[in-house]
């Protein structure tokens, strides 16, 4: 892109006319005033689209095959585990990771710290699309997807955690949609919609934190139907909900952390100066966050132990394990945040950031999988499985991209707003 | 129907009065709603001192069922030697009921173990389900609807005895298999379910389930040497229809003891107490914040207005 914007100074788009004061059409805003061959030539030219083309090669003929051929056809189909990766890293990973469009929402919104509005749209896309393509996971997951809105009109268990996390998750979608409107108005040329939606930002913002209270606790509290399933340690009727709702937190902050760097290392052609001059000052103000919520996270842990009289576990192979993930997974990054966030050291922070995100995916990872099942054995996926998650996620990281090169989510728009 | 019925809205309207109510008063409702189980719900006494391992029960539970017929024919007794990741048979979407061998030390022959649906008092498959498949019938039997279930698997996640299963092998008319008590063909008409009927040494004994908790309790009396003393299933998981007498101690013959004994419901209480409490504190706690910080910029906002106006 730096190369055509260098030989043409009408792209990156940023504005409803060109230099010479006719209009974009859409489908030249969609090629990003690129000719075809153009277009072709950068999409050719980057070696992660090729990285991409490879994993879509043999993901989608797997992914074919487990809706023709059914969930035993790719998985283990296990009655022990009766959830793998799908949910275990796409539903129980991503909707933590995902928790930026509500924490960046309630930062500037809330609490007027209009200092943030730079990363604020990243945010609240990176908050978006982490839940749709959960819940694109979740279609690949359920026996039958085409049941989706069963739970919300066709046979109602009110009762259930998982109703909340159902009618949360759908109504905390069209939420994130409308905090995104201002966005795709000003591209598109809709400004009606992004003028209502600026009416009623700050209700938006609060039934986001509210919906995003009780469902990132609610995928917590799914586990405690599970007592004696999964391993005492990371069990606890009490505190799970907190637990997850905690780890939220830092979980979505150190995500837009990790987004924003990779678009200030590769998007710089699609970046303004507004957010290229601010974006390490703001990710320390983030680092901080996130190390205020991980101590509280921790000595909620250390809580739940004691409240349940675990101690004793700590000194088996299990309890080792535990303290390894929260060692690695919690306690380095915390450390790592204070010291850059003192020094003002934003590539410290964007390293911690990194762990913490592959932290709190573990932390998934073993209540859903490892710790699940603790005394029976353990269960690695199928091949396909693992495949059919790496290629949901490339959707995503594609599906990412592609909004950030087109809409004013990491540039102000130039032209009428 | 309406029974049926009435059971579900009182867990709901149990856990909504819950709710309701925890946040003025917490003590009284967490005793107020504990389901005890229908009074006239039917069990079963398993008695492993009898059981001698022939898989009649099997064989009665495929045919009754109409599941396919298995690779090794019901008189085939190497099926016990058969074990998956280090784990004996288990239910799964061929088979409602399996039967077990143990050696259990000290004993001169091995124990057999029959494991099906113990069809609990609250089962925590219903009280898992989102959209309602489960129904827990007067009878006792915890039956389910294929036709309103998405394929979540929550209540494989919750049942705390491994026992649904999932037909993963369909990819257009999946569904959760278990052991429906046959309450469609038997119970319904209280009759015996076909495994209790085939079984040829009296190892399952059927009846009103507070009968065969009465009977339970007598073999151990009558006999107190031959019995661990406790009837496995009276507490567990709060309680079950389905109810077990061993001479060993239960977790030597496949029987967790890590099973609670109240309802896993209960463990999911505290969650759902905190539903209401923030969707009524948290809107006025943050429209609070957000007018706090804010006004130090509304204050120079007025006084703009006046200096302009004066």
């Amino acid at each position: 892109m730096k190369k055509f914007s260098a030989s043409n100074p009408a792209i990156p788009i940023v504005d409803q006319v060109k230099p010479d004061g006719s209009k974009w059409t859409l489908k030249e805003k969609l090629w990003l005033g690129l000719t075809p061959q153009e277009y072709k030539a950068q999409f050719f030219r980057n070696w992660v689209n090729w990285l991409m083309l490879g994993v879509f090669a043999v993901g989608i003929p797997i992914i074919l095959q487990r809706y023709i051929f059914g969930l035993a056809s790719v998985t283990h189909a296990s009655n022990d585990y009766p959830w793998g990766l799908f949910l275990g890293f796409g539903l129980f990973g991503m909707v933590p990771l995902s928790a930026s469009g509500f924490m960046l929402g309630t930062t500037v919104e809330i609490f007027g710290r209009k200092d943030f509005i730079p990363i604020e749209r990243l945010a609240l896309l990176n908050g978006l699309l982490g839940y749709f393509f959960a819940v694109l996971f979740l279609e690949v997951d359920l026996g039958m997807p085409w049941r989706l809105p069963y739970p919300m009109f066709v046979s109602l268990g009110p009762a259930a955690v998982l109703f909340l996390v159902a009618w949360h998750v759908a109504t905390y979608l069209s939420v994130q949609i409308a905090e995104l409107v201002p966005a795709f108005g000003e591209w598109s040329g809709w400004l009606k919609g992004k003028r209502w939606v600026k009416s009623i930002s700050i209700g938006l913002v609060i039934s986001g934190i509210i919906l995003s209270t009780l469902h990132q606790g609610a995928l917590g509290a799914l586990f405690t139907y599970a007592p004696g399933k999964v391993h005492p340690l990371w069990y606890s009727a009490e505190f799970q909900w907190i637990h997850f709702f905690c780890s939220s937190i830092f979980a979505g902050l150190s995500m837009v952390i990790v987004s924003s760097t990779l678009c200030k290392w590769t998007l710089k052609w699609r970046a303004d100066d507004r957010f290229l001059n601010s974006v390490d000052n703001l990710t320390i103000g983030l680092g901080k966050g996130c190390s205020y919520a991980m101590i509280t996270y921790l000595v909620i842990k250390i809580i739940a132990v004691a409240h349940d009289q675990e101690w004793e576990y700590l000194l088996t192979g299990w309890g080792q394990y535990y303290l390894l993930e929260l060692g690695v997974g919690v306690f380095l990054p915390m450390c790592l945040f204070a010291v850059a966030v003192k020094n003002r050291k934003a590539g410290i922070v964007r390293f911690a950031a990194l762990i913490s995100v592959l932290g709190i995916i573990w932390n998934r990872l073993n209540t859903s999988m490892i710790a699940f099942n603790w005394d029976l054995y353990a269960e690695i996926p199928h091949w396909k499985e693992i495949w059919i998650t790496i290629t949901i996620y490339s959707l995503y990281f594609l599906t990412y991209r592609f909004i950030l090169y087109r809409l004013p989510i990491l540039y102000e728009w130039k032209g009428e707003k | 129907m309406t029974k049926q019925l009435s059971r579900r809205g009182f867990i709901k309207g149990g856990l909504a009065g819950t709710v309701a109510v925890s946040v003025l008063k917490d003590k009284e409702t967490q005793a107020g709603h504990h389901f005890e189980g229908y009074p006239d719900a039917m069990g079963v006494v398993v008695d492993l001192t009898r059981c001698v391992g022939c898989r009649s029960c099997e064989a009665a539970c495929n045919k009754e069922q109409g599941l396919p017929e298995p690779a090794e024919p019901f008189d085939d007794f190497s099926v016990f030697d058969h074990m998956h990741h280090g784990q004996k048979r288990r239910t799964d979407e061929t088979r409602y009921t399996v039967v077990n061998r143990y050696e259990v030390p000290g004993l001169d022959h091995p124990l057999f173990r029959k494991k099906q649906c113990f069809h609990c008092n609250e089962p925590a498959c219903l009280t898992s389900c989102f959209v309602n498949a489960y129904t827990k019938t007067p009878e006792g039997a915890v039956i389910y609807n294929p036709k309103v279930c998405v394929g979540c698997r929550t209540c494989m996640i919750a049942c705390p005895f491994y026992i649904p299963t999932f037909k993963y092998s369909s990819a257009f008319k999946p569904r959760i298999m278990k052991c429906i008590f046959c309450y469609d063909t038997r119970l319904k008409e209280g009759k015996p379910p076909a495994c209790v009927e085939a079984c040829p040494q009296e190892a399952l004994t059927f009846g009103k389930r507070s009968d065969m908790l009465e009977v339970a309790h007598q073999r151990i009396r009558m006999e107190p040497g031959k019995y661990i003393d406790h009837v496995y299933g009276e507490h567990e998981a709060g309680g079950t229809s389905w109810m077990y007498l061993s001479p060993a101690p239960f977790d030597q013959v496949g029987l967790s003891t890590n099973v609670p004994s109240e309802p896993v419901l209960n463990y999911v209480k505290g969650f759902l107490a905190i539903v209401p409490m923030v969707l009524t504190i948290w809107p006025a706690l943050f429209a609070g914040f957000h007018l706090l910080s804010t006004r130090k910029d509304r204050i120079k906002e007025l006084q703009n207005d006046e200096n302009q106006e004066g």
